[in-house]
C-alpha cells in the first residue's frame, strides 16, 4: 500500500546537493545530481544517524559528513560501511516536480 | 610439424585446442610461481601447462625448510601446491621425473623417472626453472666413491635434505655446521633442537659478512654464542675425518662402521670431533642442462630483460638458475620480480615487460635473533652517509648507508620496528625524511612497540574507526592489496590519520612484502592522473574556474564526492577570488559556516584576535546564548568562544544578533592565533605578541589552505601560547627579534616546529610567514598538514626558498598570498542575509501537497 507525495520543484534542491523533507511524519533525503537525475533516501545514516542530506554527492553515490560512511543512491548498499539505507522511488514530471513514493 | 604431432600421439596426448604447449622445467617455488603468475593472466586459456619436478612431491615453500629442520613446522604445513592443486588448473606434472635432455631444434623436453621410464614432452615455449644446488667446497673425503656425499654429511637445499639432516641429528652428539651464512646460521639453529652440540665453521671472520659490517657480525656471533653454538670463524675446512679403515666406501654407514665421520680437520690442523657435517657453502645453478642444449651460461643461464635465453627466444628461464646482467640471486625476493615480468612477457599482456634486476632484503628468521638486512653493509662513496646506533651490550645493533637521500643499504639487529618501514623506502628508492633519527626509533612513541608477528589479530590499529588488525587482514585477503584500497575498504586511516603508516605497514606486512602500489597516491585527487603541480597548470591553461569545469575536462565527466572539495580548494589558491564557487563541491561545514556536531547541529566561533574581547561582545555572546537555547558554551583551545549545538535554521540569525565577524573555525583554512600576554602586563615579555597576534589574524583570515593553518605569536621563549607546536609560530627573542617556527604540530601528531629564521619586526613576521603560507598552499597535497609537508620538503629546502629566495619565488609568492588575502575580507556570515543557494539554511523541508 504504496503513498504518493508531491515535493513541489526541483528547484528547491540546489543541483549536486540534498535536502530533508518532512513527508508524512517520517523524514526524507532527496538528492538531485549535477546531470539531473535525483533519489530518495532514508534521511538519517544509519551508522551513527548522520545528516546524509548534507554529505558530499558525486558519481550516484553520497559521503555521510559525519565518517563518510558511503552510499549507492540508486541502490542504498553501502560501499565502505555495514548496512545498507532504505531507498524510495522518485519521479520528476515534465515541469520538474517531483513525486515521491513511499512504502 | 610432423614430428612434434607424432611424438605426441606417442605420448597419449592429443590436443584439439589451438593452445600453445608451454613445458616447465622445475617444480621449485621459482617454476610454480611462474605458473601462477601466468594463470593470473589468463595464461590457462593461452597455454596447454606441463612441468617437470625431480622431487616426488608439489611445491613447498623452500623459505621455510630452516622450520621443519627445527621442528616448528611439520613438512606437510610448507607445501605452497599439493598434487591437487595441478590437476585443478590443467597443470599436467611429471612429479619425480628429472628432465634428462633438451632438443632445441625439435622443441623436444626428453626426462626420465626414478623408475627408469622415458618420458618426451613437444613445447612451443620452454621455462628453465632448474633451480639450484648447494655449492659443496673441495673438501678431501666429502664424497664417497660414488661421487654423492658421504654419509653422516649433508647439503641444506630440499625437503629431503631436511629430513636426512633430522634423521641423523636425533643419533648425533655432535654436529658441524659448514658456513656461517643465512642459512647455515639456520640450520646450526635448527640442529641444536634436536639436542646436538653445535659448531659452526665458516670461511670469513665475519658471520653473514654478505650481509653484515664487522660490529654486526660481533654482536650476532656473541648471540649465537649463548644460544650455545660454537663459532670457529676465520677459518676454513680441509679434510673430514672418517673412521679408519676403507675410508673410500659409501653406503654403510652402520655405527661403528668404517668410512663413518668422526670429525673435521682445519687448515691450521687443529681437530672438531663430530658425528655429522651440514654444509651450507652457498649455491650453485643447476644448468647443465642448458649448457648442454648449446644456451649461454656462465655463473647461471644468461638471460636478457624478458627473462629469456639470449640465445632462444622460446625458451625463457627464471629463478636461481638464471644469470641477469651478470647477477644470480639466491633469495626469494628476486624470483618473484622475476615471474612477473615473466609471466607478463609470455602471454603477451605486457610485450614490454622488463626486468631490471632485483634489490636484495634478507631477514634472518631463526628464533631468538631479530636480525634484517638490505643493500650493501658499507658506504661504497666518500659522500654515502652512514647513521649509526650501536649497544652491543643488549644486542642492538642500526646503520644506514644514505646515497643522495636515499636507503642503499641498512642492518637491524636486535630491534625491527621501523624494519617495514625502511624496506618499503629500500625497495622504492624512495626519499629519506630529513630527520635520521626517526630512521632509526619510534622518536616520541611509547618506548616497547610490538612487532607486526607479535601484535593480536585482534588489535585495534585505527582508534578512531575501530578497524583490527585481522580486520586489515581481511581485507587484504579480499584482493585490496594497496594501503588506500585497504583504508576505503576499512575506513582505517580516515579519522584522524595518525594510523595511516601503521596500516600500510600492516598492508605490506600482510602481502608478504609484496604491497603494491596505487599510482594515484601521487596525484592530487585519485581521478585525475595529476599530481598537483601538472593539475594546477592544467587548470590555468584551460581556463577552468569551477570544479564542474575540471571534472569535465579532466575526467571525462564523472564525478569524485570526495574530490570535490580538494578541487574547489585548490582552483580558490590557483584563482585567488577569480573562481567560481559552487557550494556543492564544499563539505557542509563550509556551504553553512559552521562545524558540524554529531546530532547534526553546528558551532559558532566568532572571530577573537588574539583571543582579545570587549564587555559588549561577551554581553552579546551570553545574549545569543540565551536567545536560541544554546546547550553548551566552551572556551576553545585557539583562545575564542565556541557556541555549541546551534541549529542550521538558527545560524542566520545567531550571527546577524553576534554582529561579530566569523571565525572560521570549521574549514581547511587559516583558523586563529593564539597568544599570550606579552609586553604590557608580563613581567618576563620581550615583545608584543598580542599585537602580533591581532595583525597575523586581520592578514590570513579567511585564506583557504590545503589543511587547517593554526598559528600562535609568544612574548618570550617561556611559550605559554605554544608557538612551537603550530602550523606557524613566532616568538620574541631579547634583542626585539622573532623567532619563526614552521611545522610545529600538538593534535594527532606532536611535533616541534622547525625554525624557519628570525626577523627584527612584526611586519617581517607577517611578510615571511605568509610567504611560507603561500608555498604550503601551492604545493602541500589536499589535507597534508604542515607537519607532514616540512618533512616531505625538508626545512633546508623550505629556508632557501622563503628567506633565501634561491628560486627566485619570494616575489611571486607575496603577490599571491597579499591578493588571496584581500579576496577574503568578505564574511561567510554576511549568507546568514543573503543565501547563495536554495533552502541554504534550512534543515528540512515541509511537504506542501498531498
Amino acid at each position: 500500500m504504496s503513498q504518493r507525495h508531491d515535493l513541489g520543484p526541483t528547484a528547491q534542491i540546489p543541483p549536486g546537493e540534498g535536502r530533508n523533507f518532512d513527508v508524512a511524519g517520517r523524514r526524507v533525503a532527496v538528492f538531485r545530481t549535477r546531470d539531473g537525475r535525483v533519489f530518495a533516501t532514508q534521511a538519517a545514516c544509519p551508522h551513527r544517524g548522520g545528516p546524509l542530506a548534507d554529505g558530499l554527492v558525486g558519481d550516484g553515490v553520497v559521503v555521510c559528513p559525519l565518517h563518510e560512511w558511503r552510499f549507492d543512491l540508486a541502490s542504498g548498499e553501502t560501499l565502505n560501511g555495514t548496512c545498507p539505507l532504505e531507498v524510495y522511488d522518485l519521479t520528476v514530471d515534465p515541469v520538474g516536480n517531483l513525486t515521491l513514493e513511499l512504502p | 610439424m610432423n614430428t612434434q604431432t607424432q611424438t605426441m600421439a606417442h605420448n597419449g596426448r592429443q590436443t584439439q585446442s589451438q593452445k600453445q604447449r608451454l613445458v616447465v622445467i622445475g617444480n621449485g617455488m621459482a617454476g610454480a610461481r611462474t605458473v601462477e603468475e601466468i594463470l593470473a593472466r589468463g595464461g590457462g586459456d593461452q597455454f596447454d601447462i606441463t612441468m617437470f619436478g625431480e622431487e616426488p612431491y608439489g611445491n613447498y615453500n623452500r623459505i621455510l625448510l630452516s622450520n621443519v629442520v627445527n621442528g616448528s613446522q611439520d613438512a606437510s604445513e610448507i607445501f605452497l601446491n599439493s598434487l591437487p592443486w595441478y590437476e585443478e588448473n590443467g597443470i599436467r606434472l611429471h612429479a619425480g621425473v628429472r628432465a634428462t635432455k633438451v632438443e632445441r631444434i625439435a622443441r623436444l623436453v626428453y626426462g626420465r623417472s626414478a623408475s627408469g621410464i622415458e618420458i618426451v614432452e613437444p613445447y612451443d615455449k620452454l621455462i628453465l626453472a632448474t633451480g639450484s644446488r648447494p655449492f659443496i667446497p673441495p673438501i678431501k673425503n666429502v664424497r664417497g666413491a660414488d661421487g654423492q656425499l658421504r654419509p653422516g654429511v649433508f647439503g641444506f637445499r630440499t625437503l629431503d635434505d631436511c629430513h636426512a639432516i633430522m634423521a641423523a641429528a636425533a643419533q648425533s652428539k655432535r654436529a658441524v655446521v659448514i658456513g656461517g651464512g643465512l642459512l647455515g646460521l639456520e640450520a646450526a639453529r635448527g640442529l641444536l633442537t634436536h639436542g646436538c652440540e653445535v659448531h659452526l665453521i665458516h670461511l670469513s671472520a665475519l658471520l653473514m659478512n654478505q650481509q653484515l659490517d664487522r660490529e654486526a657480525a660481533g654482536i650476532l656471533r656473541t648471540a649465537i654464542e649463548r644460544m650455545g653454538i660454537v663459532p670457529h670463524l676465520g677459518v676454513s675446512t680441509a679434510e673430514i675425518r672418517v673412521a679408519p679403515g676403507d675410508g673410500q666406501s659409501a653406503g654403510l654407514a652402520d655405527a661403528g662402521d668404517a668410512g663413518r665421520v668422526t670429525g673435521v680437520v682445519l687448515k691450521d690442523d687443529s681437530i672438531i670431533d663430530c658425528d655429522m657435517v651440514v654444509i651450507s657453502t652457498g649455491i650453485q645453478a643447476n644448468s647443465s642442462l642448458a649448457l648442454e642444449s648449446g644456451l649461454t651460461v656462465e655463473r647461471g643461464i644468461v638471460v636478457d630483460n624478458h627473462m629469456r635465453s639470449v640465445d632462444d627466444f622460446s625458451v625463457y628461464v627464471v629463478g636461481e638458475c638464471a644469470q641477469h646482467r651478470g647477477v644470480t640471486y639466491g633469495l626469494v625476493a628476486p624470483l618473484w620480480d622475476q615471474a612477473k615480468v615473466l609471466a607478463d612477457h609470455i602471454t603477451e599482456r605486457n610485450p614490454n615487460a622488463i626486468y631490471t634486476g632485483s634489490k636484495l632484503a634478507t631477514k634472518l628468521k631463526v628464533m631468538g635473533i631479530e636480525l634484517a638486512s638490505m643493500g650493501a653493509p658499507d658506504p661504497a662513496h666518500e659522500t654515502d652517509e652512514v647513521v649509526v646506533f650501536s649497544e652491543p651490550k643488549r644486542g642492538r645493533y642500526k646503520k644506514l648507508v644514505i646515497r643522495n637521500g636515499r636507503l642503499v643499504g641498512a642492518i637491524m639487529l636486535g630491534d625491527l620496528d621501523k624494519v617495514a618501514y625502511l624496506t618499503q623506502a629500500f625497495d622504492k628508492n624512495s626519499p629519506l625524511p630529513e630527520e635520521r633519527l626517526s630512521l632509526l626509533f619510534d622518536v616520541g612513541t611509547p618506548a616497547k612497540k610490538v612487532t607486526l608477528d607479535e601484535m593480536p589479530a585482534d588489535a585495534q590499529i585505527c582508534n578512531c574507526n575501530g578497524v583490527s588488525k585481522a580486520a586489515i587482514g581481511s581485507c587484504v585477503a579480499a584482493g585490496k592489496r594497496t594501503p588506500k584500497l585497504v583504508m576505503e575498504g576499512t575506513r582505517a586511516g580516515m579519522g584522524c590519520g595518525s594510523c595511516k603508516a601503521l596500516v600500510s605497514e600492516l598492508v605490506a606486512w600482510f602481502c608478504g612484502g609484496q604491497a603494491e602500489e596505487d599510482p594515484s597516491v601521487h596525484y592530487y585527487v585519485p581521478t585525475i592522473p595529476l599530481a598537483k603541480k601538472e593539475l594546477s597548470e592544467a587548470i590555468v591553461a584551460r581556463g577552468l574556474r569551477s570544479v564542474s569545469s575540471v571534472f569535465a575536462a579532466l575526467a571525462d565527466g564523472k564525478e569524485d564526492a570526495t574530490s570535490k572539495p580538494a578541487l574547489a580548494s585548490l582552483l580558490s589558491v590557483v584563482w585567488k577570488g577569480g573562481q567560481i564557487e559552487e557550494r556543492d563541491a564544499r563539505f557542509i561545514n563550509d556551504r553553512v559556516h559552521g562545524n558540524i556536531q554529531k546530532d547534526g547541529t553546528f558551532s559558532v566561533v566568532p572571530e577573537m584576535a588574539g583571543g582579545i574581547c570587549t564587555a559588549s561582545e561577551l554581553r552579546r555572546i551570553a545574549d545569543v546564548a540565551e536567545r536560541y537555547q544554546v546547550p553548551l558554551i566552551k572556551l576553545t583551545g585557539g583562545q575564542r568562544i565556541d557556541l555549541v549545538g546551534v541549529r542550521k535554521e538558527d545560524l542566520p540569525a545567531v550571527w546577524r544578533d553576534l554582529r561579530m565577524p566569523a571565525g572560521y573555525a570549521w574549514g581547511k583554512s587559516y583558523r586563529t592565533c593564539k597568544s599570550c600576554i606579552g609586553v604590557d602586563y608580563c613581567r618576563f615579555g620581550l615583545g608584543d605578541s598580542m599585537a602580533l597576534a591581532v595583525k597575523v589574524e586581520q592578514r590570513f583570515r579567511g585564506i583557504e589552505s590545503p589543511g587547517k593553518l593554526k598559528l600562535a605569536t609568544a612574548g618570550c621563549p617561556r611559550n605559554c601560547s605554544e608557538a612551537l607546536v603550530k602550523d606557524v609560530g613566532a616568538v620574541a627573542v631579547e634583542g626585539g627579534k622573532w623567532e619563526i617556527y614552521v611545522g610545529g604540530a600538538a593534535g594527532s601528531h606532536v611535533r616541534k616546529g622547525d625554525l624557519l629564521c628570525t626577523v627584527d619586526s612584526h611586519d617581517e613576521v607577517l611578510r615571511l610567514s605568509g610567504r611560507f603560507i603561500e608555498y604550503y598552499r601551492q604545493n602541500a597535497k589536499y589535507k597534508e598538514r604542515s607537519y607532514t609537508f616540512v618533512e616531505r620538503i625538508g626545512i633546508e629546502r623550505i629556508r632557501a626558498i622563503i628567506v633565501e629566495d634561491s628560486d627566485k619565488l619570494a616575489a611571486a609568492l607575496d603577490a599571491a598570498i597579499e591578493q588571496s588575502s584581500a579576496d577574503a575580507l568578505r564574511d561567510p556570515w554576511q549568507e546568514g542575509d543573503h543565501p547563495v543557494t536554495p533552502n541554504q539554511f534550512r534543515s528540512s523541508l515541509p511537504v506542501g501537497g498531498g
